[in-house]
């Protein structure tokens, strides 16, 4: 317990945690990407939608063996804590780093090798934050531009993606999630040791690939509603029920 | 060649400093960076006034004491260049140069331009160094050190201690030089007995001091004067995350008895 307590109270310790906490939110995004792909599969049967035969898979998995939710809740409270030590040691080092340098350069620092995206991932992060927010309102809660066919993904995003707000919002988080990506995805190697000149090269191509992948698929789904590629819902909740009932 | 300077001034620690402007002249382009600063002092000393308070010792880009941020850049603008390895020919005539000290909470100002990097020395001493007899000179090839791994003990020993890689980041980070420390040490045969100890207590050390964090924006690498890779900060990382992580070896103090 007390090696803990070293490893949390020095700063590497605390980049490392940074760093897997980090890849955990990664792994999360990877397969929250390929749930979302779903929305493109063709209907199982008139009036279904594959997305939302998924969203009630996440509810349902692990059942009979634990309760309904019980798998879905467990993921959510990992990737929360991730996410609150991700944010709790990356607020403590900052104030290190602010400390560090009280008096700052009157003339302006020249900055010979950090890119944009490394030296802006405070403010891409707390952007991402009030992002996980507003998105958990709209899509998770419903209470934000609340679409009223409850548990039907589809059709709710069907409903969000016609606007083009919520769409330029979208690409926008997006945007400035392949940016917090870009340094974060190569930094995490680096931060935990396990980079070398070796795999630099092709570290910083998997960081590169992973944050124009990621904006790519993700802003792929709002793009397609958008530009009418999309069917339009049929009155989903009843069907998908039904659809369940006779199978 | 004529220049203007601005340049930090400050008498003492506990006084503020502000930026005062000089105008220097009859530069020549071959004189460096340290050579102009002389021949400003000698201007000002004429003058009647307190000349500019600064670093150097060996002036030939080896003792790492010359320490200037140079128009925001630890070492001025040339790459891989100790101040006093900076010439002149490397601005343009008439050119407003601002000359400001390293800037760290671990490096507190002394006077002018000078900075008290002891802060180093005291990182040094929580584990830069390997425990052996001092007997007669060992023969060169008893303990046999394969070419690849000797040169990359020397690339991170190629580190003068000079601070501009602490200058240089934007978080007043040592990691760069803790780093070179930890390795040219750790690489080599002779280091291994003590690797995970000197790399626990060398960070601690560092952190002691007040130093920031690495957030890995490679700024120390391109203000080092020699060229020091940050490879060595994520080879530390590992060898930290290691000894915090592996079950501690307790060697000091006496044996308890049964």
């Amino acid at each position: 317990m007390q090696r803990v307590g070293t490893f949390y109270r020095s700063v590497i310790g605390k980049k490392a945690i940074v760093a897997a906490t980090g890849a955990i939110l990664l792994a999360f995004l990877v397969f929250h990407l390929i749930g979302n792909l779903k929305a493109f599969l063709p209907d199982p049967a008139p009036g279904v939608y594959d997305i939302d035969l998924y969203s009630k898979f996440l509810r349902t998995v692990g059942e009979p063996l634990f309760p309904r939710t019980t798998v879905l809740w467990t993921i959510r409270c990992v990737l929360l804590v991730a996410l609150g030590l991700h944010i709790a040691c990356v607020v403590q080092l900052a104030k290190q780093n602010r400390d560090a340098r009280p008096v700052a350069y009157i003339h302006k620092p020249a900055r010979r090798e950090a890119t944009p995206s490394a030296r802006w991932m405070l403010y891409t992060g707390s952007f991402l934050i009030l992002f996980i927010v507003l998105h958990l309102l709209q899509f998770t809660t419903g209470t934000l531009g609340s679409t009223g066919f409850g548990e039907s993904v589809y059709a709710n995003l069907y409903l969000a993606f016609h606007k083009l707000y919520f769409v330029g919002f979208y690409a926008v988080a997006m945007l400035i999630l392949a940016l917090h990506l870009f340094h974060g995805a190569w930094s995490l190697f680096q931060s935990l040791g396990l980079d070398n000149p070796d795999r630099n090269l092709g570290l910083r191509r998997f960081a590169m690939a992973v944050s124009i992948g990621i904006f790519l698929a993700f802003a792929s789904v709002p793009a397609a509603f958008y530009s009418g590629l999309m069917q339009a819902p049929k009155p989903a909740a009843q069907l998908t029920q039904q659809f369940e009932q006779q199978r | 060649m004529n220049f203007t300077l601005k340049i930090w001034r400050q008498r003492s620690h506990s006084e503020p400093g502000q930026m005062v402007r000089y105008d220097v002249d009859g530069v020549t382009p071959g004189m460096s960076f340290l050579e102009m600063m002389d021949l400003l002092n000698e201007q000002l000393t004429v003058g009647g006034e307190e000349p500019v308070a600064f670093d150097s010792d060996c002036r030939e880009g080896i003792c790492g004491m010359c320490s200037m941020v140079i128009n925001g850049q630890a070492h001025g603008p040339a790459r891989a260049t100790t101040t006093c390895q900076l010439y002149m020919r490397q601005f343009e005539d008439g050119e407003e140069i601002s000359v400001e000290p390293w800037r760290a909470a671990a490096f507190p100002l002394l006077r002018d331009l000078v900075v008290d990097r002891s802060a180093f020395d005291r990182i040094m001493q929580a584990g830069g160094y390997i425990s052996v007899h001092s007997g007669p000179k060992p023969e060169p090839n008893s303990i046999p050190i394969e070419n690849a791994l000797a040169e990359e003990a020397l690339d991170a020993a190629c580190c003068i201690g000079c601070g501009a890689c602490v200058a240089a980041c934007p978080n007043g980070a040592a990691m760069l030089y803790t780093a070179a420390k930890v390795s040219h040490l750790g690489i080599l045969p002779q280091g291994q007995p003590e690797r995970y100890t000197r790399v626990t207590r060398m960070v601690a050390q560092m952190e002691h001091e007040g130093f920031g964090s690495c957030r890995n924006y490679a700024e120390c690498e391109a203000a080092c004067p020699k060229e020091i890779s940050i490879k060595f900060i994520g080879r530390m990382n590992r060898d930290y995350l290691t000894a915090t992580l592996r079950r501690p070896i307790k060697r000091d103090g006496p044996m308890d008895s049964q």
